[in-house]
């Protein structure tokens, strides 16, 4: 066997069930109530609804899905302005797959494909570099949307643009950073969490140091935790631990991926070409300094500022997504979920996306 | 979107690296790894190599657990 496959062992799994079971209700005799953790990364939230084990954990710990899906934290006005990006003459829009199907208020990317828009998926940021080599003759505009993982890519096909001096490629920035949404969780107080379940991905990127100010600012414990379901289980069991002998810090149960201070190469590029922008999220508005913009002297490889793309006011519709987002629903909590909204006929992004929280639910975990 | 399963380097050169992910070969990006070297395993991300997976690490983590769970 792999040496990394021991994490989905089947025994392992039960055993490490049982070990969480058995500390949440020691936590829940202490406090009368389960404990309530948030895993931020819509990765994680898609891991506990496969694996089962969200199901059987239900009546012991409260999992509650946090904001770390790129595409669901997209704002409605930011899809509307890429939909209509691909009706500018003479453009080949390049995305990753996930945001084929977002709804935006009146039609899709994938409508506009079929519509006849030159719209392709790509996937890698660099893939779109290539395409605009070759057609010298069109604008290539790369949708980049993503969290830390993603950024340093997308500032890898800017070098790349760079280098080659290229003059029809940009990219249309709609970037997130974890710590100003975690602090905007936390400073609005709507949802009550005990601890985080820390996103394995992004942190291959920022390091385990990052999170220090929810423990020194916050006071709230977390873990940085993989995605098999015994990462899943020990992320989860470490945490509770903590809460369990009251203790704030911030541990890292993945430190065969993330090291204590990220990926510095990545950093650094990301530091070369962006600065903080403001960002507009889904269903909290605009957050101060919690994306990355390109820099003032990189403004050729900025599709913002090539394109003026006026987007209307979004309609109001019943899609809930930015309670979703927020934490402060479950999807069953919707109207529309399994009924108006489903993966083949999706309302919100939440139920698009592969890494939704509507999806996962829709997918593993109603009942028949 | 993310990360997917460890990809093993069969090759390297300049940036690039010939890895294999679960039978298929494909050429990733290096960039963000320069200390990478042929025989490690790297986590993937949209064509790059985001992170060497630290194997012994991985092994720690597993006996750690299995003595959380004896005790
Ligand atoms: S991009 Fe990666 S870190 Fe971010 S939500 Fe997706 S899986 Fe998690
Ligand atoms: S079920 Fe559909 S409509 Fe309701 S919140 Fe989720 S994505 Fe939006």
């Amino acid at each position: 066997m792999n040496k990394l496959d021991l994490f989905s062992d089947h025994h392992l799994v039960r055993q490490s069930l049982a070990a969480v079971i058995e500390i949440a209700e020691a936590f829940k005799l202490e406090k009368g109530r389960m404990p309530v953790l948030m895993e931020v990364c819509g990765s994680h939230t898609m891991a506990f609804a496969r694996s089962g084990i969200k199901q059987r954990l239900m009546d012991h710990v409260k999992l509650i899905a946090g904001p770390g899906c790129p595409v669901c934290v997209t704002d409605q006005k930011s899809i509307d302005a890429m939909i209509q990006l691909a009706d500018e003459p003479d453009t080949i829009l390049c995305t990753f797959g996930d945001m084929m199907r977002v709804p935006g208020s009146a039609s899709t990317l994938m409508k506009a494909k079929t519509e006849g828009k030159d719209i392709r998926v790509v996937y890698s940021p660099l893939e779109s570099v290539k395409i605009a080599q070759q057609h010298p003759d069109k604008e290539v505009i790369f949708l980049g949307i993503g969290f830390e993982t993603t950024i340093p890519i997308l500032a890898l096909a800017i070098r790349e643009a760079e280098k080659m001096e290229l003059h029809n490629f940009t990219i249309w920035m709609t970037t997130k950073l974890v710590e100003p949404v975690l602090r905007e969780l936390l400073d609005a107080g709507e949802v009550k969490v005990d601890g985080f379940l820390l996103p394995g991905h992004v942190s291959v990127v920022l390091g385990k140091t990052s999170y220090d100010f929810l423990m020194k600012e916050y006071q709230v414990p977390g873990v940085i935790s993989g995605f098999e379901p015994v990462q899943l289980l020990t992320g989860m069991y470490k945490l509770i631990d903590l809460l369990h002998n009251q203790k704030v810090d911030i541990l890292n149960d993945y430190t065969h991926v993330v090291k204590e201070h990220g990926n510095a190469v990545a950093r650094e590029l990301l530091h070369t070409y962006f600065e903080f922008g403001d960002e507009a999220w889904r269903g909290m508005n605009v957050i101060p300094k919690s994306g990355l913009v390109l820099k003032d002297q990189y403004a050729r490889f900025d599709a913002k500022k090539k394109f003026n793309v006026a987007v209307k006011e979004p309609r109001k519709v019943k899609c809930r997504c930015g309670e979703i987002i927020r934490g402060l629903i479950n999807p069953e909590e919707c109207v529309l979920f399994n009924k108006g909204c489903t993966p083949v006929h999706p309302i919100g992004p939440c139920m698009v996306s592969s890494e939704g929280t509507c999806a996962a639910h829709y997918q593993y975990m109603r009942e028949e | 979107m993310c990360i997917g399963v460890p990809a093993k380097v069969l090759d390297i050169q300049n940036e690039e690296a010939l890895v294999d992910v679960m039978g298929s070969r494909m050429y990733v990006g290096t960039f963000f790894v320069p200390e990478i070297s042929i025989g490690d395993y790297v986590l993937l991300h949209a064509g790059q190599a985001m992170t060497i997976v630290n194997q012994l690490f991985a092994m720690e983590s597993i006996e750690e657990w299995r003595n959380i769970l004896r005790e």
